[in-house]
């Protein structure tokens, strides 16, 4: 658990005093990853690098697991709190194993329980042991250089992760890919996580809680899906874009939302069967499924009636499927791209999983805003006490 | 012809002569590295007194050496070393200053601050910092300053001959005195050889303590 209390940092520049952090107070529960997201020079580096001291805080307390970190000295609290930067800053005089290892000897561990350390955490992030411990930083990619700079972060086991736009120097399709292993390994490992963002969408992704900043001061600190709905302010509203229904669409599998009824039938069905299914399903269609229960097609009331033969001879091929475990906005996107209402889910092994409609997305969206109204007046009066209030 | 039987006939004493020019340069520079290096260190701590000290080391090297020779004499000879191979030693610890010193401190300051937010963030001390990450890191260029001085250097040893500091420059000053091609050329030749050869030298050490993650 972090917790921030009344955190300050005024700077005295020529002229005046700026204020980076105004009276920040917040707290991240144990296990959760709290994204501070912002436009730059709102405070949100200014807040985390407060935690590790590199900026010391003017005034305020920081408490790390109930512990004021003020009574500890530097060097103890930051070797007790993994650090990861945007541009990385690997040593490159180091090799990967190495550079896992500094931490863990900074605190005496036993040099082979830290490289057994090393080698187990290149293994978290699919980096091949034998392959990756005596290369040097700049013989890795900068997708490979990031995996082991948030390895380094982790080797000493630190309750406590402070990461400063981790994946902010990645490409886009390795930024995700790593942005998914990175949530994969949190699953497991559980650490108490503060993230500086300025990526709406990153934060929507990988926050537990997201903390809106705006000079210094705490805009808005809620769930991504509230922050979507619910934006305390204008600013807030501005801030998460004005498609911020769309992003709340990341924030949905297709699982929590298809419907696991529907009739199926095989190819080789009679017609009047599957008629019949049809007619005590109520249903104006059934999906076909092959032998290893794979969707393959589908087939309609309409036509099929006064038809005679096999359900075959009626089916139609499926545009597309989806993976059950894709978010709602990759399944809109494929319902858009086939100009189709509805699509068939797949789930790990290729089976049939249920099917999604576009009524099915809307309701889904809806629901969160009927749910979210009493917490919503809340975060409303919270935000319009310092702001121009609600939009 | 000539000179080449000069050699053959004299290369043990050329060999001598070589072997005191190496000595008071690899004193001196060695000297030079103790005490630029941590100078180099210390003053990127302090931007104004890192310009201060570099302005200094820069005047001492337009010193023209045969002056410097001339200036320690009067002080030296308190000592009775007025002459000889202390102030040869003194002078080109002087004149390496400046190579070594700037090249510690720009290697230093150039350390990327990616790596020492890293390294801080990573609770490192100061002095961890500075063994584990920048000096590793600025060896290549402290090394380049030190090939510098020890070039530059084994040219102006050659100038302490003057004041009986022995070394190759022994025959330059004797071949200008006696007229004598032979000595003289033998001695530039010399001279200019143990420059390439030290160059040389100090270009693989520089490469075998360059970490192996920084070469190209």
């Amino acid at each position: 658990m972090i917790r921030l209390e009344d955190l300050t940092k005024r700077f005295k520049t020529p002229g005046a005093d700026i204020v980076a952090a105004d009276r920040v107070n917040m707290e991240v529960p144990t296990g959760e990853i709290c994204i501070l997201l912002g436009p730059s020079g709102c405070g949100k580096t200014t807040a985390l690098k407060m935690i590790n001291r590199l900026i010391p805080p003017t005034s305020g307390k920081i408490y790390i697991d109930g512990k004021d970190t003020s009574q500890l000295d530097d060097i103890q609290l930051r070797r007790n709190i993994g650090y990861v930067i945007q541009q990385i800053g690997l040593f490159p005089n180091m090799t990967v194993e190495e550079n896992i290892c500094v931490v863990p000897r900074l605190l005496n561990w036993d040099i082979r329980k830290a490289r057994q350390r090393a080698a187990d955490l290149l293994d978290l992030v699919g980096l091949d042991p034998r392959q990756f411990l005596r290369r040097y930083p700049k013989e890795l990619s900068g997708g490979q250089q990031q995996r082991v700079g948030v390895i380094r972060a982790l080797a000493a086991d630190p309750p406590v992760m402070l990461m400063d736009e981790p994946f902010g120097a990645i490409d886009p399709i390795n930024r995700e890919i790593i942005q998914d292993e990175f949530l994969k390994m949190q699953a497991e490992l559980k650490k108490t996580i503060m993230f500086v963002s300025h990526d709406i969408d990153e934060a929507v992704k990988m926050g537990d809680k997201i903390a809106i900043f705006r000079a210094g001061r705490i805009e808005q600190y809620d769930t991504p899906d509230m922050i979507l709905a619910h934006p305390a302010n204008a600013f807030v509203a501005d801030f998460v874009g004005a498609d911020r229904t769309l992003k709340r669409l990341r924030l949905v599998t297709a699982e929590e939302v298809a419907t696991t009824e529907v009739p199926v039938t095989a190819r080789s069905t009679k017609v009047s069967d599957a008629l019949q299914q049809l007619t005590v399903a109520r249903a104006r269609r059934a999906v076909v499924i092959d032998s290893d229960h794979r969707p393959v097609g589908f087939v309609t009331a309409e036509e099929m009636a006064g038809g005679s033969g096999e359900v075959r001879d009626f089916a139609h091929p499926l545009p597309a499927t989806v993976p059950v475990r894709a978010d709602l906005r990759a399944v809109v996107s494929e319902m858009f791209a086939h100009d189709t209402m509805w699509l068939a889910c797949t789930d790990d092994h290729g089976r049939f999983a249920g099917v999604i409609t576009q009524p099915d997305v809307t309701a889904a969206l809806r629901a969160t805003y009927g749910a979210g109204k009493g917490a919503s007046d809340q975060a409303r009066q919270q935000g319009s006490g310092r702001d121009q209030g609600a939009p | 012809m000539e000179i080449l039987s000069f050699i053959a006939n004299n290369w043990q004493v050329i060999l001598r002569l070589a072997g005191e020019h190496i000595s008071i340069v690899a004193v001196a520079v060695g000297l030079a590295i103790l005490t630029g290096v941590p100078i180099g260190i210390a003053i990127t701590q302090n931007r104004r007194v890192a310009d201060a000290v570099l302005y200094v080391a820069s005047i001492i090297v337009t010193i023209p050496s045969i002056a410097l020779f001339g200036l320690m004499i009067p002080i030296l000879s308190k000592i009775g070393q007025g002459i000889g191979w202390l102030p040869a030693v003194i002078a080109i610890l002087l004149y390496s200053q400046l190579p070594i010193v700037r090249n510690t401190y720009t290697a230093i300051t150039n350390v990327d601050p990616a790596l020492r937010e890293a390294a801080i963030g990573m609770g490192m001390t100061p002095f961890q910092r500075l063994t584990r990450l920048e000096i590793p890191i600025a060896i290549p260029v402290i090394m380049a300053g030190v090939r510098t001085a020890v070039v530059m250097n084994i040219g102006v040893a050659a100038i302490a001959a003057y004041i009986g500091a022995g070394g190759l420059g022994v025959l330059i000053a004797r071949g200008i005195s006696q007229t004598d091609p032979r000595q003289l050329i033998t001695g530039a030749l010399a001279v200019s050889l143990l420059a390439i050869v030290a160059d040389w030298a100090l270009l693989r050490l520089q490469k075998r303590l360059t970490p192996a993650g920084l070469k190209r």
